[in-house]
């Protein structure tokens, strides 16, 4: 099984990929689809990227949830510091402690932070695990700061460790 | 007004707010003041460009357009991250 | 414009509100890029587009499309995958490299980019 599928989700996710884009369901699309999906991820085996493991699925579906949702709020937010005449945004850099040390979840919190409007995630010093961000609306740090520890680093933790 | 209406309408104006867009978008990446900027501003400018031409594919009822905007999508994302890559070391690949 | 004239009303009202939306948050991000002083606070705005504004214009034509030919249009959800993927990753390539560009320039504003060898000139 695993000589055939070394990356599962990756050809479910080819296959699912090849169905959409030809928007059909028909026996041969889905034949065409599972060679795709299979070749893509015997492809990517060459490469030898480690296999990450998702302990709570559930959990997975929360955060997502909790992303869209912080979305939705800061884009408001964004907008009317855009928006607004006088106020002039006090932005900065602020670095972060992190305990996460999975690489699967520092991607996705990386992923999290940037398409958040209003932080943008800069650099991570694997050593130290420092997180330099930079965040639009710097008033208070550490409100920032506990965002990032309790909101999300939280749940990556359980969902990855 | 009918409902058919709203939504020519509607669908007129947000071509326009997209075409400001992506004035506003080139007018930043003329100005600069530096390379980043302009680096910036042409992902903006792709991004308007692709929610454009969606919108022209809801006008037309045309499947082709989603296509195109598929395109601009990865035409867009590999020209930013080249550009980026550049920016940093003077090397596009490593 | 060609709309059949059997598509239900509140798919037209409910399309519409959409794509004025994402297209107003599409034009808000970019007002941002023009508005705002520094390149780091310039970053931020137009995520508004890649996140919410495309976001709600993918939204309003898989609506649009499963309508007009009663069928579940589900394609747009490649390119809302694509973007959200593909974002992230531009910006954090893009800010980078400026943070290295200023650093090595002497600009003292920025903090010492932690991959910089060492060794490197300091502002």
């Amino acid at each position: 099984m695993t000589r055939f599928f070394p990356y599962p989700f990756l050809s479910a996710f080819l296959l699912g990929m090849w169905l959409l884009l030809n928007q059909s369901l028909s026996p041969g699309h889905v034949l065409l689809g599972c060679i795709v999906g299979i070749a893509g991820s015997l492809a990517i085996s060459t490469l030898q990227i480690p296999t990450g493991r998702v302990h709570r699925p559930l959990a997975m579906l929360r955060l997502a949830f909790i992303v869209l949702f912080d979305i939705i709020r800061s884009n408001i937010a964004v907008t009317r510091i855009i928006l607004s005449p006088s106020r002039t945004a006090q932005s900065g850099f602020l670095s972060v402690n992190l305990d996460l040390r999975n690489e699967y979840a520092l991607a996705i919190l990386a992923c999290m932070l940037t398409s958040t409007p209003g932080t943008v995630w800069v650099n991570f010093d694997s050593r130290k695990g420092v997180l330099l961000l930079h965040v639009l609306d710097l008033v208070d740090e550490q409100t920032w700061i506990d965002l990032i520890k309790t909101r999300y680093e939280r749940l990556l933790m359980e969902i990855f460790e | 007004m009918s409902a058919h209406a709203i939504l020519e309408w509607s669908v007129a104006v947000a071509e326009l707010a997209l075409v400001l867009a992506m004035a506003c978008a080139a007018f930043r990446m003329l100005r600069g003041p530096r390379a980043q900027d302009r680096v910036l501003a042409l992902d903006a400018f792709y991004v308007a460009g692709m929610t454009l031409i969606l919108t022209f594919g809801i006008e037309t009822g045309d499947d082709v357009y989603f296509e195109a905007a598929l395109v601009i999508a990865l035409m867009g994302f590999v020209a930013t991250a080249a550009l980026s890559k550049f920016l940093m070391r003077g090397e596009p690949i490593e | 414009m060609t709309i059949p004239s059997d598509l239900p009303a509140w798919v037209a009202i409910l399309t519409s509100v959409l794509v004025l939306l994402g297209a107003g948050l599409t034009l808000i991000g970019v007002i941002g890029l023009l508005r705002l002083k520094t390149f780091y606070a310039r970053v931020h705005a137009p995520t508004l587009g890649t996140t919410l504004g495309i976001g709600c214009v993918l939204l309003a034509s898989m609506l649009y499309f499963s309508a007009v030919e009663s069928r579940p249009v589900l394609h747009e959800i490649l390119i809302a995958i694509f973007v959200t993927i593909t974002t992230p990753i531009s910006l954090m390539l893009l800010v980078s490299a400026a943070l290295r560009r200023d650093w090595t320039e002497g600009d003292p504003s920025v903090p010492r980019p932690p991959d910089l060898p060492s060794g490197d000139e300091t502002p």
